[in-house]
C-alpha cells in the first residue's frame, strides 16, 4: 500500500490538473493546470524507478549494489526542462493576450469562431 | 559518387544539418538579412540532399540503424548489455525515409517562399531559426526508434510550431491560436509521456523494437495505447480532436501553415508507427482498425461539411486538411483491420495501405501548394475574406494556375496526384466495405464543389477597382509554389512509378513488424 | 519601483556567491546531482534577484538582452559543435571523443569508493557547460522580456 501511494498521488495530480484546465476560465489557471498534469507525470516516472532501500545512482561512491533507476530520473529531468520552456511560452502568450484584449478570461478571449 | 561517410551517417546528418542551421541563424542574422537567408536556405537544401541520399540508401539496403554516441553507428546492442539496446537509436525504415523526404521537399519550398513573404516583417532571425527547428522536430519524429526520443521531438515540434503560429504577435488572434495550439500540444505530449511511462514500467525498455518484441498486451498496455492514439490523433488533427486545426492553420503565416500540415502528418506517422510497429499483431486488429476507420470517416465528413460555409479562405482550407487526413486514416485503418489475414491483406489490404500512405505525400504537396497560393493572395490583397476578393484572375495568372492545380488535385481529378491515391483508396476500401468507399467519393465531390466556389469568388468576375494595383506574387514565392505544383503533376502523371519506388516499400515496412524488430535487435 | 538600500546591497553581495554556486553545479554535473540545466537555472535566479532588488531600468542597462541571447546562441553552438566533432573524428554523432584521452577531462574513471575526479567524463562536462550557458541566457532573457512587458504597462 505504501509503495502505491506515489502512483495514486500521480493520478490525483493529473486529474486535478485536467479538471483545473476544463473548469477554470482564467488562462493563467489553465496554464497552471497543465503544470499540475506535468507534475503528475513526473511523479509517476520517478516512482517507477524507485526500489525499496535503494540509494542514489551515483556510480563512483556506491557502497552497495541496490540503486534506484537513473533512466527515469533522466527522463523526468528532460520533461522538467521541456515543461519550463512550454510554460514560459504559454505564459508569455497569455501576457500578450492580456495586453491586446484587456482580459485573460477564456470566455472573453474567443475571437476565433466557426 | 556519394562518400561512404555520408551514407553511413545519413540519419545523424539529417538532424545535425538543420540543427546547426537553426542554432547559427540568430548569430548570422547580426551580419545581415541576406547572409542569414542564404544560410537558412543552404541548411534546408543540404537537409533535402541528405534526405534524398538517406531514402535511396534505405530503399537499396533496407532499414538503416544509427546508434548515437557509440563507436560505430551499427552497434545498436552493446556486447555487455545482455541483448538490450541502451543508447538512443534511430531506426530509419522505408516509411520513415518516405516521411523525411516528403517533409524536406515541402520544407524547401516553404523556405524559398518565406524569403519573399517575410521580407517586410521583423523578428526574422527567430522565424528562420524556428522554421529549421520545426524541421528538426519533424525529421526526428519520423526517424527515431526510441519512444522517449519520439516524445522529445514531438515537444520540439509542438513548441516551434506554437511559436510560429503566434509569430504575428501584433495580432491578438494569432497569439490566441498559438496559445490554443500550445496548450493542446503540451497536454497531448504529456499523455504520450504517461503512456511511455506505463510501457517502460512493464518492459524496462524505451526502444520501440525492444518493447514490441516483449509486448504482452496487458490492461496497462491498452491504457497506454488509448493515450497514445488520443494524443497523436489530436496532434494529427483528426475529428473529434480537430478544433485547434482551423484556428492554428488560419492564423499562422501561410508558409508556416503549409509546413504545419507536414508537422501534423508526423503525428499521423506516430499513430501508424505505434499501431503497426509497437503493438502490431498483439492488437485486436479488427477493433482498433475499425476505430481508426471511424475516426477517418468522421474526419472526412465533418471536415468537408464544416469547410463549405467558411468565408475565410485559409480556414476553409484548414477544414479540408482535416477532411483529407481522414482519407489517410481510412486507407491505413482498413489495412490494419485485416492485418492478421494474409489473403485479405494481399487482396485489398496492401493496396489500401499504399493508398493511405501515398495520400500523405500527395496531401503534403497539394495542400502546401494551396496554402501558399492563399498566402500569395493575402500578401498582395491584404484580405482572406472570400466575399471581398474577386477578379484576381486578371492580375495574378501564375497564382491562379497553381491554385487550379492544387484544387483539382485535392478534389481527386486526373491527372493530378490526388486522383492516384484516392483511386487506390476507393478501389480497395470498396472490397472491404462498399459503404465506406461511397462516403469517400461523396466527400471528394463535396471537396470539388467547395473549391469551385472558392476559385470562382477569388479569381473570376470583373477586375475589382480596389485591387487594381495588385500584381503577380514575387519570384521566390512563385518558385516555392512551382516546386510543389511540379511535384503534384509529376506524382499524378507517374503514379505507378512513385508507388513502386517509394510507397510500396514504406507500406511493406510498416506491416512487417518482425522485420523492424530484427533490424534493430539483430536476427532474433 | 526600487527596494531599500539594504536589500540592494545584500543582493549585490549575494550575486557573486550565487554565480559561483551555479557554475559549481554546472561543472560538477558529471559527478554529483546537477548539471547544465540546474546550474544555469541557479545563475538565472541570481539575475532575477538583481532585477527584483534593483529597478528594471538599471538592470536592462547593465545586462542587455542582446548579450544574453548571444550567450544563448554560443551555448547552443558549442553543444552542437561538440557533438559534430565526434562525427568528424570518425565516431558517431554525440560520440564521447574526449573520454579517457588523457587530454582535458580525459582521466579514466576510478572504480570503487572515491570522492570523484573532476577531470573525467570527456565531452560530458563540456556539454554541461554549453547547456549551462544556454539555459542561463535563455531563462534570463525570458524574465527580462516578461518584465519589459510589465514595465511598459506600468509606465
Amino acid at each position: 500500500m505504501l509503495y502505491d501511494l506515489p502512483f495514486l498521488a500521480a493520478a490525483l495530480l493529473m486529474v486535478i490538473g485536467i479538471a483545473t484546465m476544463l473548469l477554470r476560465r482564467n488562462l493563467i489557471k489553465v496554464v497552471m493546470g497543465l503544470s499540475l498534469v506535468e507534475a503528475g507525470v513526473n511523479l509517476l516516472l520517478v516512482a517507477l524507478g524507485y526500489r525499496g532501500g535503494g540509494i542514489a545512482p551515483i556510480f563512483t561512491n556506491a557502497p552497495q549494489d541496490l540503486m534506484v533507476l537513473p533512466t527515469v530520473q533522466a527522463m523526468t529531468l528532460t520533461n522538467i526542462v521541456i515543461g519550463i520552456a512550454t510554460t514560459a511560452l504559454m505564459l508569455s502568450f497569455v501576457m500578450v493576450i492580456y495586453r491586446r484584449y484587456g482580459t485573460a478570461d477564456a470566455d472573453a478571449v474567443r475571437r476565433l469562431r466557426g | 559518387m556519394i562518400p561512404a561517410f555520408i551514407l553511413q551517417h545519413a540519419p545523424a546528418l539529417l538532424l545535425c544539418v538543420p540543427m546547426l542551421g537553426a542554432f547559427a541563424t540568430p548569430l548570422l542574422g547580426r551580419l545581415g538579412a541576406g547572409i542569414r537567408n542564404a544560410w537558412a536556405l543552404l541548411a534546408m537544401l543540404a537537409t533535402l540532399c541528405v534526405a534524398g541520399i538517406l531514402t535511396s540508401e534505405v530503399l537499396a539496403n533496407g532499414t538503416l540503424i544509427y546508434t548515437f554516441g557509440a563507436a560505430a553507428p551499427s552497434f545498436a546492442v552493446p556486447l555487455d548489455s545482455g541483448g538490450i539496446p541502451i543508447r538512443i537509436i534511430f531506426a530509419v525504415d522505408a516509411m520513415g525515409a518516405f516521411m523525411a523526404l516528403s517533409a524536406s521537399i515541402v520544407g524547401t519550398a516553404v523556405l524559398l517562399y518565406s524569403i519573399a513573404s517575410q521580407k517586410k516583417n521583423s523578428g526574422q532571425d527567430g522565424y528562420y531559426g524556428l522554421l529549421l527547428l520545426l524541421t528538426v522536430g519533424i525529421l526526428g519524429m519520423v526517424c527515431t526508434g526510441d519512444l522517449f526520443n519520439f516524445f522529445v521531438f514531438l515537444e520540439i515540434n509542438s513548441l516551434a510550431g506554437a511559436a510560429l503560429v503566434a509569430y504575428r504577435v501584433d495580432k491578438g488572434v494569432a497569439v490566441e491560436a498559438g496559445l490554443k495550439y500550445a496548450v493542446l500540444s503540451t497536454l497531448g505530449g504529456l499523455l504520450v509521456l504517461f503512456a511511455i511511462a506505463l510501457l517502460y514500467g512493464q518492459y524496462d525498455a524505451l526502444n520501440i523494437a525492444m518493447i514490441a518484441s516483449r509486448m504482452q498486451f496487458t490492461l496497462l498496455d491498452k491504457v497506454a495505447l488509448v493515450m497514445l492514439l488520443v494524443a497523436l490523433a489530436m496532434k494529427a488533427g483528426s475529428v473529434p480532436m480537430h478544433f485547434w486545426t482551423p484556428d492554428a492553420y488560419s492564423m499562422a503565416p501561410s508558409a508556416i501553415t503549409a509546413f504545419l500540415v507536414v508537422a501534423s502528418q508526423a503525428s499521423l506517422y506516430g499513430v501508424f508507427r505505434v499501431v503497426f510497429s509497437l503493438y502490431g499483431l498483439a492488437l485486436d486488429c479488427l477493433t482498433v482498425g475499425w476505430i481508426i476507420i471511424i475516426l477517418g470517416v468522421l474526419s472526412m465528413f465533418v471536415g468537408v461539411t464544416m469547410a463549405i460555409p467558411q468565408k475565410d479562405v485559409k480556414r476553409l482550407m484548414a477544414y479540408h486538411a482535416v477532411s483529407q487526413t481522414g482519407y489517410m486514416l481510412l486507407g491505413v485503418g482498413v489495412a490494419l483491420a485485416v492485418l492478421g489475414n494474409q489473403d485479405l491483406l494481399a487482396a485489398y489490404g496492401n493496396i489500401a495501405m499504399q493508398g493511405g500512405i501515398f495520400h500523405i505525400i500527395n496531401h503534403a504537396m497539394y495542400k502546401g501548394l494551396l496554402f501558399l497560393t492563399a498566402g500569395a493572395i493575402f500578401y498582395r490583397t491584404g484580405t482572406r475574406n472570400l466575399n471581398r476578393l474577386g477578379g484576381l484572375g486578371h492580375s495574378m495568372k501564375w497564382t491562379m494556375i497553381f491554385f487550379i492545380i492544387g484544387a483539382l488535385a485535392i478534389a481527386g481529378i486526373p491527372p493530378f496526384n490526388g486522383f492516384a491515391s484516392k483511386l487506390m483508396i476507393y478501389e480497395s476500401v470498396f472490397l472491404f466495405n462498399p459503404l465506406l468507399s461511397i462516403i469517400a467519393m461523396v466527400v471528394s465531390i463535396l471537396t470539388l464543389a467547395s473549391f469551385v466556389k472558392v476559385f470562382h469568388s477569388i479569381f473570376m468576375g470583373p477586375a475589382l477597382p480596389e485591387y487594381a494595383e495588385v500584381r503577380e506574387a514575387p519570384l521566390p514565392m512563385l518558385i516555392g509554389m512551382g516546386i510543389l505544383a511540379l511535384m503534384v503533376i509529376l506524382f499524378g502523371v507517374f503514379p505507378q512509378q512513385v508507388v513502386d519506388i517509394l510507397v510500396a516499400p514504406a507500406a511493406a515496412a510498416l506491416t512487417d513488424q518482425g522485420g523492424y524488430i530484427a533490424s534493430v535487435l539483430g536476427g532474433a | 519601483m526600487t527596494m531599500s538600500k539594504i536589500v540592494r546591497t545584500a543582493a549585490g553581495w549575494l550575486f557573486p556567491f550565487i554565480l559561483v554556486f551555479g557554475f559549481y553545479i554546472v561543472m560538477h554535473g558529471h559527478l554529483t546531482p546537477g548539471g547544465g540545466f540546474q546550474g544555469g537555472a541557479v545563475i538565472a535566479t541570481g539575475f532575477v534577484l538583481l532585477i527584483v532588488a534593483g529597478s528594471y531600468g538599471d538592470i536592462s542597462r547593465r545586462i542587455t538582452k542582446a548579450s544574453l541571447s548571444g550567450g544563448e546562441t554560443l551555448g547552443l553552438l558549442l553543444f552542437i559543435v561538440t557533438a559534430i566533432t565526434g562525427l568528424a573524428l570518425g565516431g558517431t554523432f554525440f560520440a564521447n571523443w574526449l573520454a579517457d584521452g588523457g587530454l582535458i577531462f580525459g582521466n579514466p574513471v576510478l572504480f570503487g569508493a572515491n570522492p570523484g575526479d573532476l577531470n573525467t567524463a570527456g565531452v560530458i562536462p563540456i556539454m554541461n557547460l554549453a547547456v549551462g550557458v544556454e539555459v542561463l541566457g535563455a531563462l534570463s532573457v525570458i524574465v527580462l522580456y516578461m518584465l519589459s512587458g510589465i514595465a511598459e504597462e506600468g509606465a
